[in-house]
């Protein structure tokens, strides 16, 4: 069975068909890309498998269950982070606070617990900021645990809402253009992490732009154009798909 | 333990204005320090709900005035009418009922103050969520006007009947016995006890506040201010947090009306008034708005200074002119941007990710 | 209810549907260039109408409004000049606190030189007893005044933003800000020109409706509650569905004194706001599409 299955998914905005019938299956822990021009609806089909949009028409299943129609917090809770195409980092508060917020669905510690900070709180506590150090460690940033996040430097960010989502401790992690805004020498940095990242046992789906990324590391694509799905198969098989050069070359 | 420390400090302050107030012979500051302390309670609430969780109320006076008109309607409300009704008599072999004469010797019965003050406080928790439900999931100016709406409809409720005395709002409330030997009233004999009745609450509230703010839940409501979309993504149930933390400031705003009503005797409608309620977002916005110390020092200055009468008849208008000034000049208060730079200037060297922090706000 | 009573409450909820209709459009005009909710607004109504008392001893009546209108329209454009133009990018958050607080200023002002007492300017026409028969009910010439002003306001407004080329500019503005920046167009003296304007009929509705309401320090709060109200009911930014909206309050709000105790007439106003934002927060006419795009 696989970890998540798309199937014939469907989002109108209007008269727009931003995604349209669009199926697909991500295999656990692998890596698999969804790709495809401006506007062909990646960030919809994101938005629809984090409940941050309802389909139209469709199924997402992950593990089996359905999960199209749940609220975005219920469906973190099933297993699945997420990080942003344009960074969403907490403001006003650290980085290290950042990560500790993703251990959110890792903790229990309610209202009545928080406010007279009973013993077993305060236990809890420090096991939240040993996991979001070990995370801040693993993606290097350590050294600005105590910085206020939206003031390091763009690579920085990003890597602590890496680290945010990975704190989760997440069986599948949805990447939205992890290389947008990146260098050469980032961009392959990156790479290499979500490689390492698949070796913790975390299955990867990514929307991204960067050909070269997206060839590197992933085992399967998926490509978009006009809200359809137009191709998927294997990086060299997508490679030399005809109606995908189409796509991208004009005719 | 360092946490504890502004605590510890604050307790001495306390001990020590009480014994300068006795040593100097100027008790009646006591009055007024009284009464701060009791709307920096409902003020801290706020201040969580508005600095630290980035939902506005324009309303909270409502919750002040539920919690305390309720009380003083219960404790003075004649019930002798109905003593043969089965609720009453329930309430009467409970012990929830007092039975005594009224200065003209007339027969009276009403609810216990304490029985009144649960009562009170637990409607303004009911209200809170019944309100919050679909309130909070209003955003900026619509939520803003929501709650200033709620806050009109409680005031126009207690100024048109007469159960709450209209206009003239309600007197003659007896004094709220907490524990025997201890009771919250108006009487010039207990003043100092009740200085410290309030100030006692306030440094519980403080505390319950400060421990929430520094955990897993604090955290989770700070990330609902700093973005929605990325919060719900990492599974916080914003919706219910949202929820959770407007009715806990409630409950603190309802405490607080229950205790200075008994300890002022009375209330009237000017408690329940919109101009209360954007007093206290005034009051948390000059505090630095997620700053609860701030807050709470802001909550009792400025209403000392007010109850003192300093402001005499620019009283609104002086609260109207720190809205505007720390709005335009230092949206994240007063106390956080001095203090920031008096970090800078006693450690100049301080470190270098610190100042870049900075440099970015 | 006989015909004769029926259109007398018909009559006085138009009258004060008209007042909350400008009102509303006050909060369209000013939210349509900036994105920003002036919670001032009913003080301009307030501003209008004493000022123009102030003047009477001094000018015939005309001239007082007119010159009323005019101070108002100043205030308005120095309200948004001193507090407003130069902050860069305020949070939603920052600006409702701003423009609360300068509500409140705006009413202290008022109570420090108006004092406490309720004043009103003379009719227009006649005294308050005069009246004359419309469909068989006796209806003051007054309130023929306000529905005729009012009616006149929109009317030319509309052509106002349709026809004339700062019209167009500022619903340029209103329509994508940086489009309209980058077209040449001074997009902060449109802002200042949409708060002169919302004052400026602020200020008149204020000066018509003063003989029949008399006017007061404190009735901006009020007032900026039904306006909002009457522009969320129309969907905000909608001029023209407010005027419904505005008359729709109105009338229901007269009615009711038939049914309810006169001191819950307010809560009506309340009670449909609080539900219009519970149910429909784009409005009864907006649609929820083009709500979303908007900045909340």
């Amino acid at each position: 069975m696989s970890l998540l299955a798309v199937t014939e998914l469907h989002k109108k905005f209007g008269g727009l068909h931003a995604v349209n019938d669009v199926s697909f299956n991500v295999e656990s822990g692998s890596i698999k890309a969804v790709i495809g021009p401006n506007g062909a609806g990646k960030t919809t089909l994101f938005n629809l498998i984090t409940g941050a949009l309802k389909a139209s028409a469709g199924q997402v299943q992950f593990k089996g269950r359905d999960i199209q129609g749940r609220k975005t917090h219920q469906i973190a809770a099933c297993g699945i982070a997420r990080t942003f195409q344009n960074i969403k980092l907490f403001h006003d508060m650290t980085a290290l606070e950042n990560v500790m917020v993703g251990r959110h669905l890792r903790s229990r510690a309610g209202f009545m617990a928080a406010m007279f900070n009973l013993p077993w709180t305060r236990r809890e506590e420090r096991a939240i900021r040993d996991k979001a150090m070990e995370l801040l460690a693993l993606l290097e940033i350590a050294d600005f645990a105590d910085v206020d996040a939206t003031s390091l430097a763009f690579g920085q960010q990003r890597a602590v809402e890496f680290a945010r989502a990975l704190a989760l401790e997440p069986e599948l992690l949805l990447l939205d253009e992890p290389a947008a805004g990146l260098n050469i020498h980032e961009t392959a940095d990156i790479g290499r992490l979500i490689t390492r990242i698949r070796g913790l046992g975390i299955t990867v789906l990514l929307v991204e732009h960067d050909m070269s990324l997206v060839m590197d590391i992933s085992d399967e694509i998926v490509v978009l154009s006009f809200g359809e799905k137009i191709a998927e198969g294997v990086p060299a098989a997508i490679q030399n798909n005809s109606e995908v050069i189409r796509v991208y070359l004009g005719d | 333990m360092k946490k504890m420390l502004p605590f510890v400090l604050l307790l001495v302050v306390v001990v020590a204005i009480q014994l300068l107030t006795a040593w100097t012979d100027t008790r009646y500051y006591l009055t007024q320090m009284t009464m701060s302390a009791y709307y920096a309670l409902l003020i801290i609430g706020l201040c969580v709900v508005m600095g630290y969780a980035g939902q506005i109320s324009i309303g909270h006076a409502g919750f002040f005035a539920i919690g305390g008109y309720l009380s003083a309607a219960l404790t003075t409300r004649n019930l002798i009418a109905y003593k043969d009704t089965a609720l009453v008599r329930v309430l009467d072999a409970t012990g929830l009922i007092v039975a005594g004469e009224d200065i003209y010797g007339e027969a009276l019965m009403a609810v216990t103050p304490w029985a009144a003050c649960i009562l009170a406080v637990l409607t303004a928790a009911v209200i809170a969520l019944i309100l919050g439900i679909p309130v909070l999931k209003l955003k900026g100016h619509y939520l803003a006007m929501a709650t200033l709406g709620f806050g009109i409809i409680i005031y126009r409720i207690v100024l048109a009947s007469a159960y709450f005395g209209e206009a003239d709002g309600i007197s003659e409330v007896p004094a709220f016995q907490l524990l025997p030997g201890l009771a919250v009233s108006g009487d010039f004999g207990a003043r100092v006890s009740n200085y410290y009745i309030a100030w006692g609450l306030l440094l519980f509230g403080m505390l319950l506040m400060k421990n929430l703010i520094d955990s897993r839940v604090g955290r989770a409501l700070r990330s609902i201010h700093g973005s929605e979309e990325a919060a719900e993504s990492v599974g916080v149930d914003t919706a219910r947090f949202k929820l959770q933390v407007f009715v806990i400031s409630a409950v603190f705003a309802a405490v607080a009306g229950v205790f200075l009503t008994h300890y002022n005797g009375g209330i009237g409608p000017s408690e329940a008034s919109v101009m209360k309620s954007v007093r206290y977002v005034a009051i948390v916005a000059v505090g630095g708005m997620a700053h609860l110390w701030g807050a709470l020092f802001m909550g009792i200055a400025l209403n000392f200074l007010s109850l003192r009468g300093v402001f005499g008849s620019y009283d609104d208008a002086v609260f109207g002119v720190i809205l505007i000034v720390i709005m335009l000049f230092a949206p994240n208060g007063i106390l956080s941007l001095d203090w920031r730079a008096y970090r800078r200037r006693l450690f100049p060297r301080g470190r270098a990710a610190e100042t870049a922090g900075e440099g970015n706000r | 209810m006989t015909v004769e009573l029926f259109i007398q409450y018909l009559f006085a909820g138009i009258t004060y549907g008209a007042i909350y209709a400008i009102v509303g459009i006050g909060f369209n005009i000013i939210y349509n260039t900036t994105g920003i909710i002036n919670f001032a607004q009913g003080e301009f109504v307030m501003l209008g109408g004493m000022i123009a008392i102030s003047l009477m001893p001094f000018l015939p009546l005309s001239l007082a409004i007119a010159l009323a209108v005019v101070i108002t329209m100043i205030c308005g454009a120095l309200v948004e000049m001193v507090f407003i133009r130069w902050l860069d990018s305020p949070g939603v958050l920052r600006m409702i606190i701003i423009t609360i607080g300068l509500s409140i200023l705006i009413r202290e002002v008022a109570l420090h030189i108006w004092g406490e007492s309720i004043r009103s300017l003379p009719y227009f026409v006649g005294d308050e007893i005069t009246t004359v028969a419309v469909l068989g009910a006796r209806i003051s010439p007054q309130v023929l005044w306000v529905i005729g002003v009012c009616g006149l306001m929109v009317l030319v407004l509309s052509i106002f933003f349709k026809a004339t080329s700062i019209g167009r500019q500022m619903r340029a503005c209103a329509a994508n800000r940086k489009a309209a920046i980058l077209c040449g167009i001074n997009t902060r003296n449109m802002v200042t020109l949409s708060f002169m304007l919302s004052a400026g009929i602020g200020a008149l509705a204020g000066c018509v409706m003063s003989p029949i309401t008399s006017t007061e320090y404190d009735i901006g709060t009020g007032l900026a509650i039904k306006g909002f109200t009457v522009a969320i009911l129309g969907g905000l930014g909608n001029s023209m569905a407010a005027v419904g909206a505005g008359l729709l309050l109105g009338i229901l709000e007269a009615f009711s004194i038939s049914v309810m105790p006169l001191a819950f007439k307010d809560a009506i106003a309340i009670t449909i706001l609080l539900m219009i934002l519970f149910v429909r927060p784009h409005g009864l006419f907006g649609s929820s599409t083009a709500a979303g795009l908007k900045e909340f």
